[in-house]
């Protein structure tokens, strides 16, 4: 049984599945609810045992599976994980069953549309994460904007049609450029060595000149840009967390951001090393306004989903900046902080829309006390709270630094400015905290809130688990993401060995590359 | 008789369409009669004809050529067909049609298409223009009491008139250059002189150009297209808005890459001009249009745009990947329409936006294959519109194109958005209780049904027909 196939497309199958319970005006709602739920329990056994199976050490791709799907293209049914891969895909089928089991309270109609669209999310998701051919890493990429589309549009709050067509607008007009840049990869594969191709191992072999490369470089970094997303392109996430369901929140921040920051470690940089290394500081530096940005808008939002929203604007930052520094330690740390920012933030979002289920609204100024009133929720809301900002001991803590290790490695100014990024989510998480939690029941609406039900626990319990499970053991995760890690950071260094020749004016390495390259030296001092 | 084999198809249909008419005359009053029925006998014959046909590249009378293109495109619109009746069955006996002028008038169209996409010779094209023509404008006007109708038809008829008589002209001059009519001896006596081309040729492109320009509904001959769309029954628009386009566009590839090939340096940066033209303004104008009707109408012109970019960069790739758009996007458009239709009423006959509100609400299965269309129509993976939409742009990024792939890539996000609008009305707002919405027919479902199958096989398997594609373009150019 190819196994991978298996894990994409099972959540899939589940969604055929529920789509012939007949649910009309809400019979079987249960029903369905629980299939849904099982179905993605299911999908997470599969990936553990994804992960059983994995070699730790092997730095090439495991389970892959290859199989012709458009020949005369060179187009590729082709999948492979690497320890990246592999982490995310978990991630990914952790957080779908805890997504669904939220839902149960707040999501009343359409129970059957709304499972499904999870659902297919779900296997687009894993479809991303384990495609390595870029066509079909492209349809993946691109089914799973409906599904979102439909989450927020049909499930979520007042203005969800508004932040629906935004969210899909602005993803699809990234992503279309970075369709025009895969086919022209192809096609120079095509020009190289007579054949089309859109397998990731075989454009690697390209040899591009630097001025497609930046244009190329640029059209992919656009795309994972917007998803992630980078600072000034992160307009869409605010509203789209704001009016997406619970559900929907929590995979978008806890998988989809994701897919922005993994292309851009698998693709994006890989393929195009010597522009990676040009434009990295301006890319490092986009994310260090992210970061400072993000942290200050966060900390005057009245609402808390937009406040964790622009969190997740800066914990992103982060990310970006490991990518960037490009050497073991800011790659580790970004694969980690992603892993981790889906737990926590995933937590937070949770923990809203249970606190917005209770009380239908989101605003802070409408909470204080509730530590009085439902002492267990807040115990909960503390730790991912404190997972959240960096705390030693959990999971935001270990990617952080390791992600500033890096930074200072490379350029001790991005890493100064970046630290104070840490500090100012101190600032904005405790402050929110404390006016949500603590002092007087001021509100008396909420007075008697009930604490948590075994349903949210059922939801939440394994996102503190995992936080503290990250923060105490980081090497479970750590260790078989590193020779994947290794071998990223390796195929970059090609990129800026190729620079210093330039900046040396150095003869170009293969004469296949030495017209452009002459193109390219005023532009060094 | 080799020549009758290779009009096989299109005899059937004409046999078809003139044994629709008998039974008409024979009908007694408040008769029912199965006449859509026999039209589909009609074509499922002619598309047995048409694959005992492939790759045997028959030649009829010396003005057909029953080669592996026509007879991909005779498939195509034969589908066209087969669909196009399916969809009308309620939708005739409903709004009160013709039967017998109804069914007639759209066989004819379909054997005028089929003899357009192989006819060899520039007369004969024109021949089947006309045929093709005449019957969609009847069929644009069929509801004879209703204003709209009669004005759409007016309207496509002046301009269809108008436009007609520039092919003709195109057809005199490259007569008075050439001395022929028959595409493989113009296109000799073209490359002896394209060193030093007659300045008449010029003319002649340029008039035949506009011919086509206005058949594919191509910016700036686009002016009939919304407004007869609108005005005719929708199922009319669905297949006029597929079949016309589908045989336009193969004469179009024909004529232009053989007969005109010689000249291909200077008629295609013309060409390359209309396409962007005709996709900005499609996808731009598409946005502002609050009825359904009149949005696809931009739709099917934004679409023309993009078949004519993979016209702009024909190399092997481009040409197979027209005939592949071609076939995709007649199923999903045609789909498209039959949803229309199907939960119109004769008080709500034209689809407005409005008329869309909460259908998933109260039509679920209407309202999600309505949504499966769009969004083959907006290029959404895994479905059929996005292979098509992928494969023309291989082409043109393959041939250096990539500024304009660029430009019909970004157009298609902007189309989304008016897709999307749809999409918006169906699912995310509530049903207002104005109206109930009929149920789609049986025979219609089982139409759609098929269409969305299609949709979604050729969205994830594309490969057997990219290689048919690929196949009928080998006989020719």
């Amino acid at each position: 049984m190819p196994l991978l196939t298996f894990t994409i497309f099972l959540p899939l199958a589940g969604a055929l599945l529920v789509g012939l319970v007949p649910n009309r005006d809400g019979a079987n709602d249960a029903l369905v609810r629980r299939l849904a739920l099982g179905v993605s329990l299911a999908a997470f056994l599969v990936s553990l045992a994804l992960w059983r199976g994995f070699d730790p050490l092997g730095a090439d791709y495991q389970f892959v599976e290859q199989a012709a799907w458009i020949p005369a293209f060179g187009i590729e049914y082709h999948l492979g994980i690497d320890g990246i891969s592999l982490l995310l895909i978990v991630l990914t089928t952790f957080l779908t069953p805890l997504a669904l089991l939220s839902s149960w309270g707040s999501v009343k109609k359409k129970v059957k549309a709304f499972s499904v669209c999870l659902l297919l999310l779900e296997t687009a998701m894993i479809g991303v994460f384990a495609a390595i051919d870029l066509f079909l890493f492209y349809v993946f990429w691109d089914a799973m904007l409906i599904p979102m589309y439909l989450l927020i549009g049909v499930w979520g709050y007042d203005r969800r049609i508004y932040a629906a067509v935004k969210f899909i607008l602005y993803t699809m007009a990234g992503s279309v450029l970075m369709l025009i840049a895969i086919l022209t990869l192809s096609v120079l594969h095509y020009q190289q060595f007579g054949a089309y191709s859109f397998d990731l191992a075989r454009l690697l072999q390209l040899s591009i000149p630097p001025a497609s490369q930046a244009l190329l470089f640029g059209a992919f970094t656009l795309a994972f840009a917007i998803k992630v997303p980078l600072f000034p392109l992160h307009t869409w996430l605010p509203d789209a967390h704001v009016e997406a369901p619970t559900a929907g929140s929590v995979l978008l921040a806890g998988v989809l951001l994701k897919m922005g920051t993994y292309g851009l470690v698998r693709f994006a940089f890989p393929l195009f090393p010597e522009a990676a290394h040009q434009y990295a500081p301006l890319l490092a530096w986009l994310a260090v306004i992210g970061i400072i940005y993000g942290a200050l808008v966060a900390m005057v939002q009245p609402d808390l989903k937009k406040l964790v929203a622009y969190s997740s604007v800066s914990h992103l930052g982060f990310v970006v900046l490991g990518i960037c520094a490009m050497n073991v330690n800011g790659v580790q740390g970004a694969t980690f902080q992603m892993l981790a920012h889906g737990v926590s933030t995933g937590g937070l979002f949770l923990l809203v829309g249970m606190l917005s289920d209770r009380r239908h609204t989101r605003l802070i100024a409408e909470f204080g006390g509730l530590k009085q009133v439902m002492p267990m929720l807040v115990r909960v809301f503390f730790l991912i709270t404190l997972a959240s900002v960096a705390l030693p001991g959990t999971n935001g803590f270990v990617g952080e630094f390791l992600i500033l290790l890096g930074t200072y490695r490379w350029d001790w100014r991005l890493g100064t400015a970046a630290a104070s990024g840490v500090i100012l989510s101190v600032v904005y998480m405790l402050w929110m905290f404390q006016r949500v939690n603590y002092g007087p029941v001021t509100n008396p609406k909420n007075e008697g809130l009930p604490d948590l039900t075994p349903r949210e626990w059922g939801a939440i319990l394994p996102i503190a688990a995992m936080a503290v499970l990250m923060g105490v053991l980081p090497n479970i995760f750590l260790s078989p993401m590193e020779p994947a890690v290794r071998r990223v950071v390796q195929r970059v260094e090609r990129g800026q060995v190729y620079t210093a020749q330039v900046e040396g004016a150095a003869p170009a390495p293969t004469a296949s590359s030495s017209t452009p390259l002459a193109g390219a030296q005023p532009r060094v001092e | 008789m080799e020549n009758l084999q290779a009009i096989m198809p299109m005899l059937l249909v004409t046999l078809t369409a003139v044994a629709t008419m008998v039974a008409e005359a024979f009908r007694r009053k408040g008769e029912r009669m199965p006449i859509g029925g026999l039209g589909v006998i009609g074509l499922a014959g002619a598309a047995v004809a048409a694959c005992l046909l492939w790759n045997r590249n028959a030649a009829g009378f010396g003005v057909v050529q029953a080669d592996n293109f026509a007879l991909f495109v005779s498939l195509v619109l034969i589908g066209i067909g087969l669909l196009t009746i399916m969809f009308s069955a309620r939708v005739v006996e409903r709004d009160g049609l013709p039967q017998g002028e109804y069914y007639a008038l759209t066989l004819f169209a379909i054997a005028g298409m089929m003899l357009m996409a192989s006819a060899t010779d520039l007369l004969v094209i024109f021949l089947a223009l006309e045929v093709l023509s005449l019957s969609v404008y009847s069929l644009t006007g069929i509801r004879r009491t209703d204003a709209a109708g009669a004005e759409a038809a007016f309207k496509y008829f002046l301009l269809g008139a108008f436009s007609s008589a520039f092919f003709l002209y195109g057809i005199a001059f490259t007569y008075a250059v050439t001395g022929s009519t028959r595409l493989d001896r113009v296109s000799t006596v073209i490359a002896t002189q394209v060193l030093q081309p007659n300045p008449l040729v010029w003319l002649a492109i340029g008039l035949l150009l506009v011919g086509f320009a206005f058949k594919v509904s191509a910016v700036p001959f686009h002016m009939w297209t919304p407004d007869a769309y609108e005005g005719a029954p929708t199922v009319v628009t669905g297949f006029m808005s597929t079949g016309v386009k589908a045989a336009a566009f193969a004469a179009f590839l024909r004529v232009f890459l053989s007969a005109f090939d010689p000249m291909r340096p200077d008629w295609v940066q013309m060409v390359e001009w209309i396409a962007l033209a005709t996709m900005i303004l499609g996808t731009v104008v598409g946005v502002v249009q609050n009825n359904v009707k009149r949005l696809l109408a931009y739709s099917s012109i934004a679409h023309a745009g993009y078949l004519l970019v993979g016209l702009v960069a024909a190399s092997d790739t481009g040409k197979a990947a027209v005939l592949f758009y071609l076939a995709v996007y007649a199923v999903a458009n045609l789909g498209a329409f039959g949803v229309i239709g199907a939960i119109a009423t004769r008080e709500r006959p034209n689809g407005d936006l409005h008329d869309f509100t909460g259908l998933w609400f109260t039509r679920p299965v209407a309202a999600l294959l309505m949504a499966v269309f769009l969004l083959s129509l907006a290029g959404f993976p895994p479905l059929a519109g996005f292979m098509g939409k992928w494969y023309i742009f291989q082409a043109a990024v393959a041939e250096g194109y990539t500024g304009l792939a660029v430009v019909a890539i970004l157009t298609s996000v902007i189309a989304v958005f008016f897709y999307l609008r749809i999409v918006v009305s169906m699912f995310m707002t509530t049903a207002s209780a104005e109206f109930e919405v009929p149920a789609i027919g049986q025979v219609g479902l089982a139409g759609l049904g098929i269409a969305a199958v299609v949709t979604f096989y050729l969205g994830v398997l594309p490969t057997r027909l990219i290689d048919l594609a690929a196949q009928s373009i080998q006989t020719i150019f």
